[in-house]
């Protein structure tokens, strides 16, 4: 049985269509990649399944319950953590203390969080044993300084981190290599794939395609919020309307 | 300045290794740590002795500790949970007819009646303001601003709880030692308490509201009612302040509403140094005698305690207390170039 359905989704900012329709299903174990030019509704799809805004029409079922309409939180402690585009930290605090928080949630309490030492163990151990596996060095200073000193390879892990502390069933990634350099996404593919094979469920949206196609084995495209095509990532890049999306079509308008 | 030299400034030891986790090494280390939270402690226990012999600034030390409570509810609010609250006088008001209204029909004892009417008082002081939660910044503070004038119209228009001329006879501390000490112990039990809420796990995630508060809710957590608790504390303190003062003047009214407690303690925690809880005690141990010793210029009082503040702000803008504890943990020694 799918994991998460998306049914007849559509989003409209006043008289803007974001999200038009939009079909979709996802299995236990999967990866699914997300692709569309700039401004075509990947992060409006993402922000609808996960809450932060409230859909106009249709029905997103998440292990058989319709989670459409409900506060982002209750989501998130169902199972569905998100990572943002534009990284949130708690800049502030330490990095290794911007963990602490998504441990000290209900989610991370009843099923123990990452690697389920979040219930008993000291929390502050775990924010840095976490942490070394998204690769902050564990024995340099970097996970004891400021977010908001910290550059973008290291927030962008953060964000990682943050969603893992709260033991993810469906991981959604928004972007999580865009800014990065690519020895920096050389070392983030191994880690999407530890997940995955782990158990975790992972939608991605992405623009670095050469690194989408590396993990995910199923790609759907979006265009000005209608969904385009569905397929293996050689299918996907042969149609000709994705082309279309990201090229412009021959001869112009 | 020197020639050829440069003032170099290093952060000691014990600072870096102490930001966050404690590695103490010797007594020296720990007497550094404890000598300014002794000073202010063992100074405001002392206090009352020293000014023994002046029983008008016995009563300006309780009006210190009064503020010291309401500026460090608009230091926690504002600098912890991200909420600018001018409702000071809300809680003041809420706490001191509370306190008032147990005394006079319940005949509760003051030292009673105040922990009371500061919980039942911090209870719906958040339920009023439970509508306003999700807003921030400057239309949280407009709101709350609102809330004690709102207060001060209800109860002149039905004249409730003797209208405009407040409650009166309400029972005083029949020992003027136990009056003072109770306040005084409360304040400080309250600032460390404060103090260490803020650095448990609960408080990381009272101030990531601050920082980042769609974070907070993708870490599943609500931070609706993570802020109600938050603000319960804070009306927790204005309440006492309140019901303190009831019993203080044996009289509770409408003055309790007045703009005085939602101004202070913001200007006391602008001096003292927001950010760290003992900065608002600092600004109001600083502020509040010195605006009783300008009582002498009357109105022109405003005026000199508006340039004081001026002149804070442009030359100290961090705020006294931030910017003695940062020297304090510096070493400086000039260096050549």
């Amino acid at each position: 049985m799918a994991m998460l359905t998306v049914k007849q989704l559509s989003k409209n900012f006043g008289g803007v269509t974001a999200l038009n329709d939009i079909n979709f299903s996802i299995n236990k174990g999967e990866i699914l990649g997300v692709i569309g030019p700039n401004g075509s509704g990947k992060t409006t799809l993402i922000n609808c399944i996960t809450g932060f805004i409230k859909a106009s029409a249709g029905e997103i079922i998440f292990n058989g319950r319709n989670i459409k309409g409900m506060q982002p939180y209750k989501i998130v402690n169902l199972g569905i953590c998100r990572t943002f585009q534009i990284m949130r930290p708690y800049s502030s605090m330490p990095a290794y203390k911007n963990l602490i928080i998504p441990l000290y949630g209900p989610r991370a309490r009843k099923t123990g969080g990452w690697r389920g030492g979040g219930r008993h163990g000291d929390r502050n151990i775990i924010a840095l044993d976490l942490l070394e596996e998204v690769g902050f060095e564990r024995e340099s200073k970097v996970p004891y300084k400021l977010a908001g000193t910290l550059p973008t390879g290291y927030l962008k892990r953060l964000e990682l981190a943050r969603c893992l502390a709260l033991n993810p069933d469906l991981l959604i990634c928004d972007e999580v290599f865009s800014g990065l350099s690519m020895s920096e996404i050389a070392s983030m593919v191994p880690l999407i794939e530890k997940l995955n094979k782990s158990g975790v469920t992972i939608i991605m949206i992405e623009h670095r395609l050469k690194e989408l196609f590396k993990v995910a084995k199923r790609i759907m495209a979006i265009s000005y919020g209608d969904k385009i095509i569905e397929g293996s990532p050689t299918e996907v890049m042969a149609n000709e309307k994705v082309k279309e999306a990201y090229l412009g079509s021959e001869g112009g308008v | 300045m020197k020639t050829g030299m440069r003032k170099e400034r290093i952060d000691r030891g014990i600072k870096v290794r102490s930001d966050g986790i404690y590695a103490l090494s010797s007594w020296r280390e720990m007497s550094y740590l404890m000598a300014p939270r002794a000073l202010l402690v063992g100074g405001l226990l002392l206090a009352p002795l020293i000014l023994h012999f002046f029983p008008y600034w016995q009563k300006v030390l309780l009006i210190v500790c009064i503020y010291a409570l309401l500026s460090m509810a608009f230091d926690f609010l504002a600098n912890y949970v991200g909420l600018v609250c001018l409702g000071g006088s809300f809680f003041v008001g809420v706490g001191g007819y509370g306190a008032a209204l147990l005394n006079k029909y319940l005949h509760f004892s003051p030292f009673l009646s105040i922990p009371v009417a500061a919980l039942g008082g911090a209870a719906f002081c958040t339920f009023l303001l439970l509508p306003c939660l999700p807003l921030r910044g400057v239309y949280f503070a407009i709101i709350t601003l609102m809330y004690p004038l709102m207060m001060t119209r209800i109860i002149e228009a039905f004249e409730l709880f003797g209208g405009t001329n407040g409650m009166m006879d309400i029972a005083g501390f029949a020992n003027p030692w136990a009056e003072q000490y109770f306040l005084i112990i409360s304040t400080l039990v309250f600032l460390f308490a404060l103090r260490r809420l803020a650095v448990e796990d609960i408080g990381l995630v009272i101030r990531g509201i601050k920082d980042n508060d769609q974070s907070v809710r993708a870490s599943g957590i609500n931070i609706t009612v993570v802020k109600a608790q938050a603000l319960f504390c804070a009306a927790f303190l204005g309440c006492f302040a309140g019901a303190y003062l009831a019993h203080m003047y044996m009289w509770a009214g409408l003055s309790m509403f007045a703009l005085d407690f939602s101004i202070i303690p913001i200007a006391a925690t602008v001096v003292g140094g927001g950010g760290c809880l003992l900065g608002a005690v600092v600004g109001a141990i600083l502020l509040v005698p010195l605006s009783e010793a300008l009582r002498a210029f009357g109105p022109l009082r405003i005026v000199s305690y508006s340039l004081i503040l001026t002149v804070v702000i442009v030359i100290k803008g961090e705020g006294l207390l931030n910017y003695l504890s940062r020297k304090y943990d510096q070493f400086e020694r000039w260096v050549e170039i």
